[in-house]
């Protein structure tokens, strides 16, 4: 954490294609630590178990996220891509088995514990703060990584103001990243909906996270919309953000991920590069049926 | 207590679209929009005949506002004023536990009664403790039931809504049996001569009289004014701070709150022990001026009288709530008529306005940012040029 107004280089390995505004990221968590090597692996899932009751819902699921890359975890219908989802972060407490993020077991933490050591999501059905403005709803995920105390606000001491200061530009530059700059001062519930769950990315990015976990973040788009989100993950990925994402849609899920993670009923079913996903017989059989299922 | 309605899965109809943009645009109360527009000297030029008015409120004993009926009846005029005005205080108080971070209070008259307990045991002679000057009485009342709302709020913060309820109305009753049952406080007989502030005046016989005391309603007036408006300013910072934006996030969907790394049970305990610092001071003044404390007063009823006052001005809304506690504390004593009737009516009330107006009086939405009115006067101002802006900086 070096002078937060020298904003650190950006890392060379990360490919740069498009005309990235990498200002705006650099604007909105200028302390960021960038990813320094890229493809190490930051978290790591091991045996992961959540059981309900007698129900295994997640059952010895193990596999890990690579530092830089967007990593899709896709499944049928109630594989437990969101259970494991909510017990990676914190929601669900797994039966047995450990989350790494960067080394350091985070399982058993408090949720907001959680997020301040670098894991930040969305929600599958949006969960903003309706009452909060957009800029808002960005600023208290900024909050995460602001220190006022209680009694520094009382008396709104010199952090407060320095804070509050930032805040207000980042949680600007975030919404402009994510393409609703215009609605900053936007009540959150009265936001169009494509809007609400870009801004549920801008949150969640404003906790300054190392990994970022997006729950069907395209669920209800059409496909022009789905273009500009993955415009949008990638955009973010080449930040330097490390993106895991859960989706249906096999479409945005095959063109966006670098590396995709398979589940079924519990259980890992494949673990790979897109185009072996594509050809795997077992995750086509998962999808589609194989044909001696079909009788029962 | 606040109208959450739920992030709802919109299929995005344009017309549904434009009905929201419509309503996202109408001004939510006219006077309020028109305020928020206004400069920061103009605001003040307004706030400061107010605060004047307030100030001189004892001399506004104008018949149609007067509570003193004929014939030495009725509520005297600057009494009225002191109980309006430590309603009004009151309401802050539970404003930030019940408004802003929406915990639902149902005991909040323990923190009154443990105030005024504080300043009569301290202060009067009926008490056995060692005594110390009334004002020092106030900082100790706070400390105290800070103390109390953290030793409620540990163990019951974790419950929600209606369970946190159930709990909170249990710990006023609690409260309330304690101060019958313990000896040291001397439940109904109570404590006589309550301890005041210091001064005296020159009565037209000649004799010196304290300045403050039970029959003479406005020093303590302006006492608790003074108090408000020191109240408001602290209050009005944690608002404007991370702290405020943890309470409503946390009123909003205390989930994605800790998720988004909120620290909610710290802010839920912090807005407990706030709010009850607040009542405690109430209470210490309360019982000062009076000068009488005993078991009596700190009911059930008492605590659903002081949520009706934050839920009628506008729960979430300091000023709200401040109107709130003045009108609960000014009808009954205006229509002495229908005083006996005043839970029913302000139970009608509450009905009526929750159909018609859910977000209270002054329904206003709060400031959560302490440069908002900057950031968001300029984006007013030029819309769509934030994210042009960016894109220019970009390319240069």
């Amino acid at each position: 954490m070096s002078d937060p107004t020298v904003p650190e280089p950006a890392a060379p390995e990360i490919p740069n294609v498009d005309d990235v505004p990498e200002e705006i990221a650099e604007a909105a968590a200028p302390e960021r630590e960038i990813a320094v090597a890229v493809g190490e692996p930051i978290m790591q899932v091991q045996n992961l178990t959540v059981k309900f009751g007698g129900l295994a819902a997640l059952e010895d699921v193990s596999f890990e996220i690579r530092r830089g890359e967007i990593l899709g975890l896709i499944g049928p219908n109630g594989a437990g891509k969101t259970t494991c989802f909510n017990a990676m972060t914190g929601v669900y407490k797994p039966s047995s088995g450990k989350v790494l993020l960067e080394g350091k077991s985070i399982t058993g933490k408090q949720r907001h514990q959680i997020t301040r050591l670098g894991l930040a999501r969305t929600f599958q059905n949006i969960r903003l703060f309706g009452e909060m403005t957009a800029l808002e709803n960005v600023v208290v995920g900024l909050d995460a990584r602001h220190k006022t105390s209680v009694v520094g606000a009382l008396l709104r001491l010199p952090r407060h103001w320095r804070e509050e200061r930032t805040a207000i530009d980042r949680a600007q530059a975030l919404l402009d990243f994510v393409g609703i700059g215009d609605a900053a001062a936007t009540l959150a519930r009265n936001l169009p909906y494509g809007s609400q769950r870009r801004l549920e990315i801008a949150r969640a990015l404003a906790t300054d996270p190392k990994v970022l976990c997006l729950d069907e973040p395209a669920a209800g788009f059409n496909p022009a919309e789905k273009e500009d989100l993955m415009a949008l993950i990638r955009r973010i990925r080449d930040d330097g953000y490390t993106v895991l994402l859960i989706e249906h849609d096999m479409k945005l899920v095959m063109g966006l991920t670098d590396r995709i993670v398979v589940l079924e009923f519990g259980k890992k079913l494949a673990d790979g590069l897109p185009a072996e996903i594509r050809e795997d017989p077992r995750v086509v059989a998962a999808y589609l049926g194989e044909p001696e299922d079909d009788v029962a | 207590m606040s109208t959450v309605n739920g992030p709802t899965l919109q299929p995005d109809p344009q017309a549904e679209q434009d009905e929201l943009n419509r309503e996202s645009q109408r001004p939510r109360g006219g006077a309020v929009s028109r305020w928020n527009t206004l400069s920061r000297p103009a605001q003040w030029g307004i706030l400061l005949p107010v605060v004047i008015l307030a100030y001189a409120a004892p001399a506004l004993n104008l018949p149609i506002l007067s509570t003193e009926t004929g014939g030495g009846g009725g509520t005297n005029w600057n009494i009225n004023l002191f109980q309006m005005s430590y309603y009004a205080l009151i309401a802050v108080g539970l404003n930030v536990v019940v408004g802003y971070a929406g915990l639902l209070d149902l005991g909040y008259v323990a923190f009154f009664a443990v105030g005024s307990y504080v300043a009569a045991m301290f202060t009067s002679p009926d008490s056995p403790f060692f005594k110390i000057p009334y004002l020092w009485t106030l900082p100790l009342a706070m400390a105290v039931t800070m103390f109390f709302g953290v030793l409620l709020g540990v163990p019951t913060l974790r419950l929600r809504g209606d369970y946190l309820a159930i709990v909170t109305l249990g710990f006023g009753e609690i409260i309330r049996l304690l101060a019958t049952i313990i000896p040291a406080v001397k439940g109904q007989v109570g404590f006589q001569n309550v301890g005041r502030p210091p001064g005296s005046i020159i009565g037209e016989d000649g004799v010196a009289r304290p300045l403050f005391s039970a029959s003479n309603g406005a020093p303590w007036y302006w006492l608790t004014i003074t108090i408000i408006i020191v109240v408001l300013l602290l209050v009005g910072n944690l608002e404007r701070s991370r702290v405020g934006r943890a309470w409503v996030a946390i009123r909003e969907d205390e989930d994605a709150a800790e998720i988004m790394g909120v620290p909610v049970f710290k802010f839920k305990v912090w807005a407990f022990a706030i709010g009850a610092a607040v009542g405690g001071l109430t209470g210490a003044l309360a019982g000062g001026q009076v000068g009488f404390v005993n078991n009596q007063s700190f009911t059930v009823q008492q605590s659903i009288l002081f949520l009706a006052a934050v839920v009628l001005g506008g729960a979430g809304n300091k000023v709200g709530a401040i109107i709130g506690g003045a009108l609960v504390a000014y009808i009954p004593n205006r229509f002495t008529a229908i005083a006996d009737y005043k839970y029913l009516i302000f139970g009608v009330a509450l009905v009526v306005l929750m159909i018609f107006r859910s977000g209270g009086i002054l329904a206003a939405r709060q400031k959560l940012l302490a440069f908002s009115r900057k950031a968001y006067s300029f984006l007013r101002q030029s819309p769509g040029s934030a994210s042009d802006r960016q894109r220019s900086e970009v390319k240069r």
